[in-house]
């Protein structure tokens, strides 16, 4: 109870829409970047370099009046694969979701091959991800796979 | 929908068959009109003289007309137009494109931009899908058969796309045995034989070049080259291991034959040549009805 007190003094409850949690804090304008909040009208208040557990530093995003398709909020998993949704309904949670690794990938990752068409012309890169335990992406265009430790965000 | 040859794995085992018995039939008859009336572009954003003289020819004998260049040097690509532009361009100029570029994936974007069918004559070190095409055909040709052969692999099998694209598309056939020898910088990535035990496939892997080879049908040699090695003394200790000389074809099986994607250098000793085992040279020249094949299948003309 007392977690969620402090939670409110730091950014404020909103009526309807989505909270979008545990967000790593360095890559909050990535996630509004890549779930276009930044071309939204919605009232969105977030909240960043907030103490986490788990995170060290994380974020958090209030969007109202806005709820996200699976497709939609699962392209943030790979640059918060932590993230916890909370859908509220008159200012109660009425759902709570986790994100997904999605089975394919568009624009979001660079390609690690140096001598991929994508990293030498202006091409959105895509990829099919053949593992999400150990994260592994094959690149639509040169083949070679991208993990996790050579991942980069566009 | 236009039928693109990009990679290897585009096509389905009927696919392959069909192109065998295409190949077959240009083989007999080399000389078709198929091609009258049309334009092929054949664009090579990087030399390789004998994949586009295969290539020419093949369109040649099709009765098609060739518009294209055979480097960089002498297109606008050297006036800075992206490669978007050019196959933009060419697209609705040409009834089919040929391509060759240094980068990887360039022919994958070339299809999705182009609206006529785009062949992949190689992009980097990725996907060369005709070659294969070609090696399936040599050997069909030469054992009767696509099914429960013994194939040896031998060289530089971790950057050799060749072996990689080879390896796909046998592994569709049945009961294959692979055996691949090569030295410990230049393995066979973890990834191919994970394909392999999925498949339940199996294959061997050894360091020496020994006569292993006897149960072989086929033995795919591939150049070990220089620059693949970090450390220049390990180039050393390796380069003269991997060599065939005739000598070791002794004990090996009769239907055995050597292949290679050539060019060589000194991984096939010339004293292999005069062997009847010998199957290079044969190999290229198939590349020419292999090459009719892909075009006319990939045009609807056959």
């Amino acid at each position: 109870m007392e977690e969620i007190i402090k939670k409110k003094l730091k950014v404020s409850a909103i009526r309807n829409g989505t909270v979008i949690d545990h967000i790593p804090a360095r890559n909050l304008f990535k996630v509004i970047t890549i779930l276009g909040l930044d071309k939204i009208e919605n009232q969105i208040t977030f909240g960043t370099n907030l103490e986490s557990e788990k995170l060290g530093s994380k974020a958090i995003i209030k969007v109202s009046d806005k709820y996200f398709e699976d497709d939609e909020i699962n392209k943030i998993a790979l640059i918060a694969p932590h993230a916890k949704l909370n859908i509220i309904h008159d200012y109660v949670v009425t759902e709570k979701k986790v994100v997904e690794i999605p089975s394919q990938i568009q624009g979001i990752v660079r390609c690690v091959n140096p001598k991929c068409i994508t990293n030498n012309e202006s091409i959105t890169t895509k990829f099919t991800v053949v593992s999400k335990a150990s994260l592994a992406m094959k690149c639509h265009y040169c083949e070679k796979i991208t993990d996790q430790e050579h991942l980069h965000i566009l | 929908m236009k039928k693109d040859l990009i990679s290897i794995t585009d096509y389905t085992k009927e696919e392959y068959l069909r192109i065998m018995e295409l190949a077959a039939d240009f083989e007999k008859n080399p000389n078709q009109d198929l091609l009258k009336g049309k334009v092929v572009a054949s664009l090579f954003f990087e030399p390789s003289t004998r994949t586009r003289l295969s290539f020419e020819t093949a369109i040649s004998r099709l009765g098609g007309r060739i518009i294209g260049f055979a480097d960089v040097g002498s297109s606008s690509v050297t006036k800075g137009e992206t490669l978007h532009d050019t196959i933009k361009m060419v697209s609705n100029y040409a009834d089919l494109i040929v391509m060759r570029h240094p980068l990887e994936g360039a022919a994958r974007y070339a299809a999705e931009i182009s609206a006529v069918p785009v062949i992949n004559a190689g992009d980097g070190a990725n996907q060369h899908p005709t070659q294969t095409l070609l090696d399936m055909y040599s050997i069909l040709k030469t054992q009767g058969t696509l099914d429960n052969l013994n194939i040896f692999m031998v060289g530089d099998l971790k950057y050799g796309r060749t072996v990689h694209s080879l390896l796909m598309a046998m592994s569709e056939f049945q009961n294959p045995i692979f055996n691949f020898i090569a030295p410990d910088e230049l393995l066979l990535p973890e990834e191919y034989k994970m394909h392999l035990r999925e498949k339940g496939i199996r294959y061997f892997e050894h360091r020496e070049f020994t006569d292993i080879i006897s149960a072989a049908d086929i033995i795919y040699m591939t150049r070990v080259q220089k620059e693949r090695f970090a450390d220049p003394i390990e180039y050393e200790k390796v380069k003269n291991v991997y060599i065939l000389r005739g000598k070791m074809l002794e004990n090996t099986k009769s239907n055995v034959r050597i292949l290679h994607p050539l060019p060589r250098v000194n991984e096939i000793h010339t004293d292999v040549d005069k062997n009847e085992k010998a199957y290079y040279f044969e190999q290229a020249l198939n590349g020419i009805f292999t090459r009719e094949a892909i075009i006319a299948y990939t045009l609807n003309l056959k």
